[in-house]
């Protein structure tokens, strides 16, 4: 049983004169084997930080990750992160950038190209092999980012906002895909975003955080991505009335949340 | 209503300063947008239509500004017969020797020695004083100690190139190092890159094309230093060949090297400018 655990993290930053800032204060999460962990809050609510937490970008001021009991004490190929944007290499073709983590790890050039191909087809991008990233739409662009993120076959990929930049309906493809891609490759995800419908839609367990100290408000298990899976009707589920009911619950708790701290 | 006179009014200077419709294909309001090849050749024409013309009517005397076509002559001249002994093909030859040897020289280790200094506190704090403090000295006012230090041969030539080339070689790859987003970094340290990985899988190919600007900056330098490191025990060279020319009032062959000088240095800021877009299509796009 493969799991990631956030046990009592907290991060402070010293401010000189006065108390330190709590970015993160008591973490505490666990992602199993088949999870779909969404984050969601109001900006300042530390998502972004706790990403970086379990990428092993930053430490955390208290506290411990740990996958598979290991310790996360830096990043490593078995926490893959696909990044909002800006993240791909313009001066390598789709190719060499899926296959640019392999590269990395001195899996030789013909092996790494046959394992870049496979993902490459898992995310639909045969026809775009050869050219070069910048010439690709910011959704395809995406799917270059989550197919090299792959490749390294992670324990967990981390998602930071992988679809704030994408329009409106490019948007709800790109969930879709990604849905299918943890279902086919059984990965654990741990995905931020900003849009309640995202989370509700995408994710088998939502974390609502709220900021000031950046913390875990309210946890809930969530049926709707194992129902799209039954139906293969996104927008059916996405204006069905449970779900709506459920996201203007969470819509009023960010809100609350938000003006309990607007104290700038 | 002053914000509606740049859209109405029919005058000369409300003409300039309109924003004009885009033409298809264009986009409205891009700075400096067009084509700017056929103005450049009329301007060239003009400036040396005047030069003739204030030439030929004997506005000037030829001490002060040869014609053109005593310029060509003193060119066609010194191509058949060489001049102090040797020929033009020569001076050329050892003047762009020295340059781009000193040139390549200041590639090899500035590019590094900037990469170095974007990359580790250490290298940006032992190297940063020494190049800042010779930076803005004129070659000329250090030679005479390069020539103390390093004899009147090769030697002392081609270090003073070299160092007025070094500066913004070194200073362009270290600003360079600043183009590589952390998203880039991040990426190919979660794969589990090492240091040396991420300079060269990462740092090194988003620098650049702040290498090739740097790299014309400094080719530019390399010539401006050229006639200043031919002052000193020289037989040969271009710019040997300008400064004894003036020595002996021989006008049109200073500027025929003036020309000559200039017209290799704009090759080569093409021959760059084209292997740029060879190696970096992506400038500006990602």
């Amino acid at each position: 049983m493969t799991a990631l655990v956030v046990r009592n993290a907290s991060v402070f930053y010293p401010v000189p004169g006065k108390q330190p800032v709590h970015a993160l204060k008591n973490i505490n999460l666990e992602i199993h084997d088949k999870d779909f962990v969404v984050a969601l809050g109001a900006s300042g609510c530390g998502k972004s930080t706790l990403l970086n937490l379990i990428a092993g970008f930053m430490a955390p001021s208290e506290g411990e990750i740990s996958l598979n009991e290991r310790v996360v004490s830096g990043p490593g190929a078995d926490r893959s992160v696909v990044f909002q944007k800006h993240a791909l290499m313009p001066w390598l073709n789709v190719l060499d950038n899926v296959a640019f983590g392999l590269k990395i790890q001195g899996c030789e050039k013909s092996k790494r190209e046959k394992i870049a191909r496979d993902f490459i087809k898992l995310l639909g991008l045969e026809q775009f092999e050869k050219h070069a990233t910048y010439e690709l739409s910011g959704g395809m662009q995406q799917r270059v980012g989550i197919a090299r993120a792959l490749t390294s076959d992670p324990a967990i990929l981390l998602m930071d906002e992988p679809l704030g930049a994408l329009d409106a309906l490019t948007r709800e493809r790109a969930q879709e895909l990604i849905l299918r891609v943890w279902r086919d490759t059984g990965k654990m995800v741990f995905f931020i975003t900003h849009s309640v419908e995202e989370a509700l839609f995408m994710g088998t367990k939502l974390v609502v955080m709220s900021p000031r100290p950046g913390r875990i408000s309210h946890v809930f298990d969530l049926p709707f991505s194992r129902q799209y899976f039954e139906t293969g009707n996104a927008r059916a589920i996405k204006a069905c009335a449970e779900f709506i009911a459920l996201r203007e619950k969470i819509l009023q708790i960010i809100f609350t949340d938000e003006a309990g701290t607007h104290d700038e | 209503m002053s914000d509606t006179r740049a859209t109405t009014g029919t005058g000369l200077w409300t003409g300039l300063m309109k924003a004009k419709p885009a033409k298809p294909g264009e986009i409205y309001g891009v700075p400096g947008q067009g084509e700017s090849l056929k103005i450049s050749a009329v301007v060239i024409a003009g400036l040396i239509f005047v030069w003739w013309y204030f030439t030929y009517a004997g506005l000037v005397k030829p001490l002060f500004l040869p014609s053109p076509m005593g310029v060509i002559e003193a060119f066609l001249g010194i191509l058949k017969d060489g001049f102090t002994g040797a020929s033009f093909w020569e001076h050329t030859w050892v003047s762009t020797l020295r340059v781009f040897g000193a040139f390549l020289l200041a590639c090899v280790i500035g590019i590094p020695l900037g990469i170095a200094m974007g990359m580790s506190r250490v290298a940006r704090g032992v190297f940063d004083p020494p190049i800042e403090f010779y930076r803005p000295i004129p070659p000329l006012a250090y030679l005479p100690l390069m020539i103390i230090w390093f004899g009147i041969d090769e030697l002392s030539k081609v270090l003073l190139i070299f160092l007025s080339v070094l500066a913004p070689m070194a200073l362009g790859a270290r600003a360079g190092v600043k183009s590589a987003a952390i998203e880039q970094i991040h990426a190919a340290y979660s794969f589990g890159a090492s240091r040396w990985q991420v300079i060269r899988l990462v740092v090194l190919p988003s620098a650049m094309p702040e290498i090739f600007t740097a790299m014309r900056v400094g080719i530019g330098f390399g010539w401006t230093t050229l006639v200043a490191a031919e002052m000193v025990a020289a037989t040969s060279g271009l710019g040997y060949m300008v400064l004894s020319a003036s020595r002996f009032l021989q006008t049109p062959i200073v500027i025929m090297g003036i020309v000559v000088i200039a017209a290799i240095a704009y090759a080569f800021d093409h021959l760059v400018r084209f292997v740029e877009r060879r190696v970096v299509p992506w400038k500006g796009r990602a």
